[in-house]
């Protein structure tokens, strides 16, 4: 050999460093404990890769809208009309004060954005990786944490709305509102899980997209978005089998300036314990055919 | 010292076409209880069968065989990307695959971002992803281009791009696939200087070629693979003359 790792390393001040101190140890015919902990190992390696994760998806952001002069605004302002316009027709249809249904209406249909769109691009998280996962060994918890932060950078750019809408018809949520926060830690959580879950599903299975998607279409319909439950009255026995109900109530609640009660927040603990769960197993199952199914 | 262990590997690839990636006819089949057979039906092509290689530092592995022979499975496999149906692949030291020209690049983003992307991959600082920036610069020559994007470049400049990216990063272990020899001649002369450097700072390499003569100037030992099996294994020259099926001590034709 020309020269040795010693001399390169030597003068690594201004140059780049030597990839090393690396082990890569894969195993066929796991049993499960093994599964698991490998599992857990790729969601280890992904947190240790963050600052790809959080770039990857400010990128797609940055992409989406490249050459756009509003760029991510559209988003704010599409979200804006479509309040307005769903306030319009259905407070005059269930002849409610917009004072109190348009501020309603524009944080719930806000926060359904924020579930509608992870849930569809939860779809995608491997499939629209491909390329790169048939290229370079990287933790699948990665692309997740992408299309996490997605989601979260298009939330944030559609927040203006409520805050908008709440100052025109002064409601003051107080303090109560950062209960929420304790929410979005639940709903962080589940979006991870929702990633893995749909990811991996829709990367086997070419059909579950679409289903994906009509059951979302469903679930807008029968989730308390642009009606209140109180409006159900005593026919509203069902809701609580809707988990996107308690879901969205553990951040609408406090956000509307009240507590969120104790019945939801189990409901929603458990649902999203059970939810989490079920992930994991398919993940630690599948993770290892993933870049098959490419 | 680096090493790389690949025991009793074989790799499967699962052949979803139409049915297989129906949800419907799983369901169907698991709910009659046919799952099992399903499984057990599914059209796998068999990549990889038994492979058994041991390397350390100081080898210098070339892989031939026809087209579909493994040999770029093979890679993939050691890089980490499709894990073995049966076996265990271990590598200890950096690895760098330079696999296909893209390497995972996204044709949208800019030339400077697929950098930047390339060196949050290695863990980098931001220090260190400019000096990537600066070496990739340096030796592709895309001036004002670095900040356009990808799908705007002549292919020429892709390759450029790619090439130098991958070159910029010096591993302990090295997977090579045969792209690396390709490419116009003053690219080649180019690029040639760039890729000794990396070969030879590399601990290990394993280069998989249809061209044997670059096998030979780069490799001390070869496997030839065929059908997902090796079907010879040891000194290169002695394996490439088997595999062109003219061995060189043989008297020459006139």
């Amino acid at each position: 050999m020309g020269y040795g790792p010693a001399d390169m390393d030597a003068i690594s001040e201004h140059t780049l460093p030597r990839l090393s101190h690396a082990t890569l140890d894969v195993r066929s015919a796991l049993r499960p404990a093994q599964r698991h902990a490998l599992a857990w190992r790729d969601i280890a390696g992904g947190l240790g890769l963050w600052r790809l994760g959080v770039t990857l998806g400010w990128l797609d952001i940055k992409l989406k809208y490249r050459g756009s002069v509003l760029g991510p605004f559209w988003l704010t302002i599409s979200t804006g009309v479509m309040v307005a316009a769903i306030g319009g027709v259905y407070g005059t249809l269930f002849h409610m004060a917009l004072k109190s249904y348009l501020p309603f209406l524009a944080l719930s249909l806000v926060l359904w954005n924020v579930i509608g769109g992870l849930v569809s691009e939860a779809c995608t998280t491997f499939t629209q990786s491909d390329g790169m996962i048939r290229s370079v060994r990287m933790p699948f918890f990665v692309h997740a944490l992408r299309v996490v932060v997605r989601t979260i950078i298009s939330f944030l750019h559609n927040l203006p709305v409520i805050v908008v809408t709440f100052a025109i018809f002064g409601v003051s949520p107080g303090w109560v509102c950062l209960q929420s926060l304790f929410g979005f830690a639940v709903w962080t959580v589940d979006a991870f899980a929702a990633c893995f879950l749909l990811g991996a599903l829709c990367a086997r299975f070419r059909d579950i997209p679409p289903i994906v998607g009509s059951v979302m279409q469903i679930a807008f319909y029968i989730t308390p978005i642009v009606w209140r439950a109180d409006q159900l009255g005593s026919k509203g026995w069902w809701l609580p089998l809707n988990p996107f109900d308690s879901l969205l109530e553990i951040v609408r609640q406090p956000m509307l300036g009240e507590v969120a009660s104790v019945e939801v927040w189990t409901l929603s603990l458990v649902v999203s314990a059970v939810f989490c769960a079920v992930a994991w197993f398919v993940f630690a199952r599948v993770r290892a055919r993933l870049a098959y199914w490419m | 010292m680096a090493r790389i262990s690949i025991e009793n590997v074989s790799v499967d690839f699962p052949l979803y076409h139409g049915s297989a990636r129906s949800l419907k006819k799983t369901v169907l089949a698991a709910a009659s209880g046919r799952l099992g057979e399903d499984q057990r039906q599914r059209v796998v092509v068999e990549a990889l069968r038994n492979i058994e290689i041991h390397l350390q530092t100081g080898d210098r592995l070339g892989l031939i065989g026809t087209n579909g022979a493994g040999k770029t499975t093979l890679l993939r496999t050691i890089a980490g990307i499709y894990e073995p149906v049966h076996g265990r692949v271990l590598v200890e030291g950096g690895l760098n695959a330079l696999l296909d020209p893209q390497l995972g690049m996204n044709m949208d983003l800019t030339g400077r971002e697929n950098i930047m992307l390339r060196g949050l991959y290695n863990g980098y600082s931001k220090q260190q992803i400019r000096l990537l920036e600066q070496d990739v610069q340096d030796f592709a020559e895309l001036g004002e281009f670095l900040d356009l994007p990808v799908r705007f470049y002549s292919s020429g400049m892709v390759v450029r791009l790619g090439f130098g990216l991958a070159t910029a990063i010096r591993p302990e272990v090295l997977l090579m696939d045969e792209w690396f020899m390709a490419g116009d001649a003053s690219f080649v002369a180019k690029a040639h200087t760039r890729l000794e450097s990396i070969v030879r700072g590399a601990d290990i390499l394993v280069l998989s070629s249809h061209i044997t003569s670059a096998v030979l100037q780069w490799c001390t030992r070869v496997i030839w693979m065929d059908h997902g099996r090796i079907k010879m294994d040891g000194n290169a020259q002695d394996v490439v003359d088997c595999y062109l099926g003219t061995p060189t001590l043989a008297p020459a034709l006139t």
